[in-house]
């Protein structure tokens, strides 16, 4: 067993089921003295985009570049912070507002690498993890467009 | 080698994925998107807007520019809209 793998777990799962965020806490931190933080963001289908009202969500994703996009940039998280563990978990399927998405954990000694790593992850599945939206309204079925917003968060990691 | 195409790309082109053979004129990304818009009108209205298509070659994120020889699995998308 290498030390990397004794010291920060990693757990990468696409699947339709929902998950138990308590229980994926449980699961990352059982037997462990030497974790002081774990973050968790949760994406939720909502029911509001803009002006219009959701009646569900499909997504879709590129099985096999989904796992290894996601797996390049929990490495280079694990390259740039002291975590503990990560974990994250991708819903695939058709959604109802108020239905889990998605799931990230990560665990550190100490909260600000925890808070740091969540976000660049989350900033980076938005942007480059092949995964897309399909959004069901009252006036009918289209593919969300990506936002500007989220690649200009993604950028601001690369800056020095 | 196989192409790959997803979201309304997949569903413009009327296929999730198929083999094809193009000619060895044919050396980049973006040489084989305009090769494969003169195929068919299905093709032509996919990448109607060559620079909003995303590309994969063997599951890494490529740009318009890069080679294509070797390839074994091209894929193209939308801009990804997941998370």
């Amino acid at each position: 067993m290498s030390s990397a793998a004794t010291t920060c777990p990693v757990a990468i799962r696409i699947q339709q089921d929902d998950f138990d965020i308590a229980r994926e806490i449980a699961v990352l931190t059982k037997s462990r003295t030497d974790i002081g933080a774990v973050v968790s963001f949760s994406g939720i289908c909502r029911a509001d985009e803009d002006s219009s009202k959701i009646a569900a969500l499909t997504l879709e994703h590129y099985p096999g570049m989904a796992e290894a996009e996601i797996k390049r940039h929990v490495d280079e998280a694990i390259s740039r912070w002291p975590l503990n563990g990560v974990t994250v978990i991708h819903r695939v399927g058709r959604f109802e507002p108020g239905q889990n998405i998605v799931l990230v954990l990560t665990a550190s000694q100490h909260r600000r690498a925890a808070f740091e790593a969540a976000e660049f992850l989350m900033d980076y599945l938005k942007t480059s993890a092949p995964f897309w939206k399909k959004e069901e309204s009252a006036t009918g079925t289209g593919w969300v467009e990506a936002h500007a917003r989220d690649d200009e968060a993604a950028a601001r990691w690369t800056k020095s | 080698m196989k192409l790959k195409y997803f979201a309304w790309v997949r569903e413009r082109v009327g296929k999730a994925e198929e083999t094809i053979d193009p000619p060895a004129t044919v050396r980049t990304v973006e040489e084989l998107i305009a090769w494969l818009s003169a195929q068919s009108e299905a093709y032509a209205y996919a990448f109607e807007k060559p620079k909003v298509i995303r590309t994969a070659i063997d599951h890494a994120h490529v740009k318009a520019d890069a080679a294509i020889a070797g390839a074994r699995e091209i894929a193209f998308f939308p801009p990804m809209t997941g998370g």
